[in-house]
């Protein structure tokens, strides 16, 4: 559970893990009945409907581009006209 | 005419006629629906301004001689959709403060269509579930019964129309998530092929499965809907290149030489003696309607579950990575970026979520790739070719839209028994193929005093949607069976 929850970027409380390890379970359970099902041969289909790779011309769109201001209007926080974050990398030692 | 009983065509052909005006219809819609929300809670959100803004801005086009579909038609947007300058949630603390910087595509339409947005209605978190319970801010209540869940996730959009505080709404469904509510709250509620509705805007749960559509109280102004947010958009890749064939025009008033396919694995002997006489008494109306039964079967359908816990976790936790706390959103700050993340989805997410992302994570993650997620794509291809077996033989098939009527709230507390609600959604969700929901008639629920309202779930081959609502049309005249049954008195 731990290292799927830090797969997922998901802190988890102690209490969490008591209450949805048994429900995962149950659920992987449930699941597991795909096992019965013979797919030897079956392709897999990620999209339902026939579907091809759909390109178009690599140019502006303004009427549905962003401002900048309207990009950061929802960043909890903005500096500069950037996004701020919490340190990523390590002081040198 | 009556804007808050009447239906969306009555309301569109008063206004293009100018006997109302748009400006007129909002005036009156604002006040009985924050009447009705005291009791039913179907919105987060009521934007009155924007409606009498937009109510203007209609009677202006119609003055100028324009004829719009939708003009003056009150409708509700489920709050999983952007609409430019409204909060936009998806139920969830994570997005709690979100203000939508543009406007989703099948809102934009509904909007230059005519339509006036009364407000965003609350929805299960990310819209998962099948209860409305799940929402971050507050349960809405069936207009039918208050004491029991609207369903879901659609919980407030089907709530609206169904107590009568909104005519026409918009809702996403993905395993079931327009169907299973619209038959909980006595009205139509249609899933249209996968990609038929552009998705642009629609904040993403599970992208292979997620498709709008709308709620109406009859299947002509569902169709009338659909006919408005269907087609092609070049922002979203996935939706379909294909004419719409306008569906709301000429809809037929039988069923002489269609085939009705009952699926064989579906016994509906299993769901009660009330709820089964009522499927029953269904089918046999679409006989006297000149439809002939026909046997099929979907061998694979009853791994649809399984299959869909898989495919549906799968593609949410790779699509919620989104929420991070950098870009917008809830962000709780922590030592370092790594540190941040966790507190933010740790304290932005609900537990439904959070069981999704982590079986989704799982099913995804090395080693267990193949035997999860690759399986149940498998299983899925499967599925889709039981249907397109069964459709060699039927034109359309006939079931139930959900396991049982509305149930109270804090019902179902194992995840499991709650994902048993979409057993006859789900199949066909996953083989994408167009579906709705009509009233079938009425069961006094296990332990309940009042009768509530059933959906009989039809579908069709992919891409035949216009004969789809036919068969329902044809069905609900005949039948009438959403008029028999009324909001309870404290919403009417």
């Amino acid at each position: 559970m731990r290292h799927v929850a830090r797969l997922a970027r998901l802190a988890l409380s102690d209490a969490e893990i008591d209450t949805f390890g048994p429900q995962l379970a149950n659920l992987l359970t449930f699941v597991d009945q795909l096992r019965e099902l013979d797919t030897d041969g079956v392709p897999a289909t990620a999209q339902v409907v026939p579907s091809r790779n759909v390109e178009r011309r690599d140019v502006l769109r303004p009427g549905t581009m962003l401002s900048h201001e309207a990009a950061l209007a929802n960043a909890p926080q903005a500096e500069h006209g950037y996004f701020r974050v919490p340190r990523i990398l390590a002081e040198e030692s | 005419m009556d804007p808050l009983r009447d239906s969306a065509a009555a309301i569109a052909a008063a206004v293009n006629r100018r006997e109302m005006s748009a400006r007129a219809i909002a005036d009156a819609v604002i006040p009985h629906v924050e009447r009705v929300d005291a009791q039913v809670d179907a919105y987060l959100q009521l934007t009155p301004e924007l409606m009498r803004v937009q109510a203007d801005r209609v009677d202006a086009r119609i003055a100028a001689g324009e004829r719009l579909p939708l003009a003056g038609v009150p409708v509700a947007i489920k709050d999983n959709m952007c609409l430019l300058g409204t909060r936009t949630t998806a139920g969830s603390k994570i997005l709690g403060n979100f203000v939508a910087p543009y406007t989703a595509t099948a809102v934009q339409r509904l909007l230059d269509a005519g339509a006036l947005p009364i407000g965003k209605t609350n929805l299960d978190e990310f819209a998962m579930g099948s209860s409305g319970e799940n929402s971050a801010f507050k349960m809405t209540r069936n207009p039918y019964d208050l004491g029991r869940v609207p369903g879901g996730s659609s919980a407030g959009s089907a709530a609206a129309v169904g107590g009568f505080a909104a005519t026409i709404s918009l809702g996403s469904d993905t395993g079931g998530s327009i169907r299973e509510p619209a038959a909980f709250c006595n009205v139509v509620g249609f899933k249209p092929t996968y990609g038929r509705v552009s998705r642009y805007g629609l904040i993403a749960f599970a992208s292979s499965l997620d498709q709008i559509g709308p709620f109406a109280r009859s299947v002509e102004d569902a169709a009338l809907a659909y006919d408005v947010i269907a087609g092609k958009d070049p922002l979203d890749a996935t939706s379909v290149d294909r004419p719409v064939e306008p569906t709301a025009t000429d809809l037929p008033r039988d069923l002489r030489g269609v085939r009705v396919g009952i699926v064989k694995e579906f016994d509906t002997g299993e769901l009660g003696g009330a709820i089964d006489a009522c499927y029953r008494r269904a089918y046999d109306d679409l006989v006297a309607l000149g439809a002939t039964l026909v046997d099929v079967s979907l061998p694979t359908a009853k791994h649809g579950l399984a299959t869909y816990y898989l495919i549906a976790p799968a593609e949410c936790s790779s699509n919620l990575a989104r929420f991070d706390g950098v870009r917008y959103g809830l962000r709780v700050d922590g030592a370092d970026v790594g540190e941040m993340y966790e507190r933010t989805r740790a304290s932005g997410f609900g537990p439904e979520v959070k069981r999704r992302i982590l079986i989704g994570t799982y099913a995804l993650s090395s080693g267990y790739y193949d035997a999860y997620y690759v399986k149940a794509q498998k299983a899925r291809t499967r599925i889709a070719e039981d249907f397109a077996r069964a459709f060699e033989r039927c034109d359309v098939i006939a079931s139930p839209a959900a396991s049982s009527p509305a149930f109270g709230f804090n019902a179902k507390s194992d995840p499991v028994a709650m994902y048993l609600m979409d057993y006859y959604t789900i199949p066909v969700s996953l083989a994408g193929l167009p579906s709705l929901s009509v009233p079938c008639g009425a069961v006094v629920p296990e332990g309940g005093d009042r009768p509530m309202p059933m959906g009989l779930q039809l579908a069709t081959p992919l891409f035949t949607e216009r004969a789809l609502l036919g068969y329902a049309h044809a069905y609900e005249q005949a039948t009438q069976h959403a008029e028999k049954l009324a909001p309870v008195e404290a919403v009417r």
